[in-house]
């Protein structure tokens, strides 16, 4: 029944996708690009990723649509039609969709138990974390403690993004009325 | 849109809610979903929240650009300076059993906390701050 | 249950991921692009949890009653490369708008016959700090 849920959401995430596309009026586009980003994160909660699907939430359906509206208000608001059927990038994309889908086939079946990824390390946090941080979500004690320096790292680029941002789109009042 | 009776209100009345829960979220990250990152989205979405209804001026008057950017920088320097706690405490650089001198357990706790407030500061100023950027382009001087 | 129903979320991934990358290299419209890259992102994060669930675990918060667990550390990376994600999104998106001031428009085709017609025309300079 889980499976059942999960490969329903990720159809229509696909679906969306589609659409998005082949949709050519640019705030169709945004809108479809915030359905994607709340498919995504049912299908997170689906998956038992509960912090992973609050940060897709609150990230990709509030922060990207504000931010992709903002730009669009500066922008036309319609994609030009192209100028020749774009042939090579869909050659490209089918032949790498080809080739990792036969690349997957490798890969161990949805929820087995015995995949390696649920033999090695998980286990560790999941039994150590309570005696060594006393905090019961695990993913907070790992992303806090265990693994700090990829945080600090994270949280560095965000700012970085932040600082770029800020040097991109300031005003240059000033200059304006040198050059005139 | 703060012409409408019914937005002015509505945002007035959920505009507390929003931040209230973006700091419910940032402190119980420990014991359910959530942490810095979750928290400063929200906390940054309930200022947009009210620059949408009432205007990008009343929301610049409400948290100044300069508060904002002094921010951004806090964040990072309060989870950097956790780690050179941990160093002069004579630990390792980022070590949080060193940050309490009876019990590891509870440096943990210390040390979790304010990494992930140094964390919520930088995402919901940095958020913040993009919003005003780009909000503010598109006004005409 | 194995075959293609058993690696169906990674089919689905795939596409998504295969999708995306169409739309970033097959559209010329810079906004769309940064959608397709978002898009194509967002396809990574699903091929790195989707392994990591097990059917009839929980969520990995510890509580008593709970024996299984879904594995905590896909999570972990992914919390991070979302908020990276939206990062470039927003770098991206500057970039955009600059590019709109500068040649006045946001599609690549036109972009390029600009700077094929006139090399040395007179961009927008580069913006020099405000003194404030």
């Amino acid at each position: 029944m889980e499976t059942l849920i999960v490969n329903v959401l990720l159809t229509g995430l696909a679906v969306v996708v589609v659409a998005m596309a082949l949709q050519r009026n640019l705030f169709g586009v945004v809108v479809l690009s915030g359905i994607y980003s709340f498919l995504m994160a049912t299908a997170l909660v689906a998956l038992d990723a509960v912090d992973v699907a609050m940060t897709e939430a609150a990230v990709g359906a509030g922060v990207s649509t504000v931010l992709l509206l903002g730009a669009l208000h500066l922008f036309s608001s319609m994609e030009a039609k192209p100028l020749h059927r774009p042939l090579l990038p869909l050659v490209i994309a089918l032949g790498m969709g080809a080739v990792l889908a036969y690349g997957i086939l490798g890969l161990p079946s949805f929820s087995d138990p015995q995949a390696p990824i649920h033999v090695h390390v998980a286990p560790v946090y999941l039994s150590s974390v309570m005696r060594e941080t006393g905090v019961p979500n695990v993913v907070t004690a790992v992303l806090a403690s265990y693994r700090g320096y990829d945080t600090l790292g994270e949280t560095v680029v965000v700012f970085t993004a932040g600082a770029g941002v800020i040097a991109l789109l300031r005003r240059r009042k000033r200059l304006k009325e040198k050059d005139k | 849109m703060k012409d409408d009776i019914i937005l002015r209100v509505a945002a007035k009345i959920v505009m507390p809610f929003m931040l209230l829960f973006g700091l419910y979220v940032q402190f119980h990250g420990d014991f359910g979903p959530g942490g810095g990152f979750q928290a400063g989205v929200i906390a940054a979405a309930a200022i947009v929240f009210y620059g949408l209804i009432f205007g990008l001026d009343a929301a610049r008057r409400l948290v100044p650009d300069r508060l904002v950017e002094a921010l951004v920088a806090l964040g990072v320097l309060i989870y950097a300076g956790v780690g050179i706690a941990g160093l002069l405490l004579g630990g390792a650089y980022l070590d949080y059993f060193v940050l309490d001198a009876h019990d590891t357990v509870h440096g943990q706790h210390r040390g979790i906390f304010w990494v992930e407030a140094g964390v919520g500061i930088t995402v919901s100023a940095v958020m913040l701050k993009l919003f005003y950027m780009f909000a503010g382009r598109g006004q005409k001087e | 249950m194995s075959g293609f129903w058993g690696h169906y979320t990674y089919f689905v991934t795939v596409f998504l991921m295969v999708a995306g990358l169409y739309i970033l290299i097959a559209r010329g419209n810079l906004l769309k692009k940064l959608i397709g890259l978002s898009v194509f992102q967002t396809s990574v994060y699903l091929l790195y949890i989707a392994p990591g669930k097990l059917v009839g675990a929980t969520a990995p918060i510890l509580a008593d009653g709970y024996a299984v667990y879904s594995n905590p550390l896909p999570h972990v990376l992914i919390l991070t490369a979302i908020v990276v994600g939206v990062a470039t999104l927003a770098l991206g998106l500057a970039i955009a708008v600059r590019i709109r001031d500068a040649y006045g428009t946001i599609e690549e085709d036109e972009i390029l016959e600009r700077d094929r017609s006139e090399p040395d025309a007179d961009a927008e300079p580069l913006a020099r700090p405000e003194r404030s």
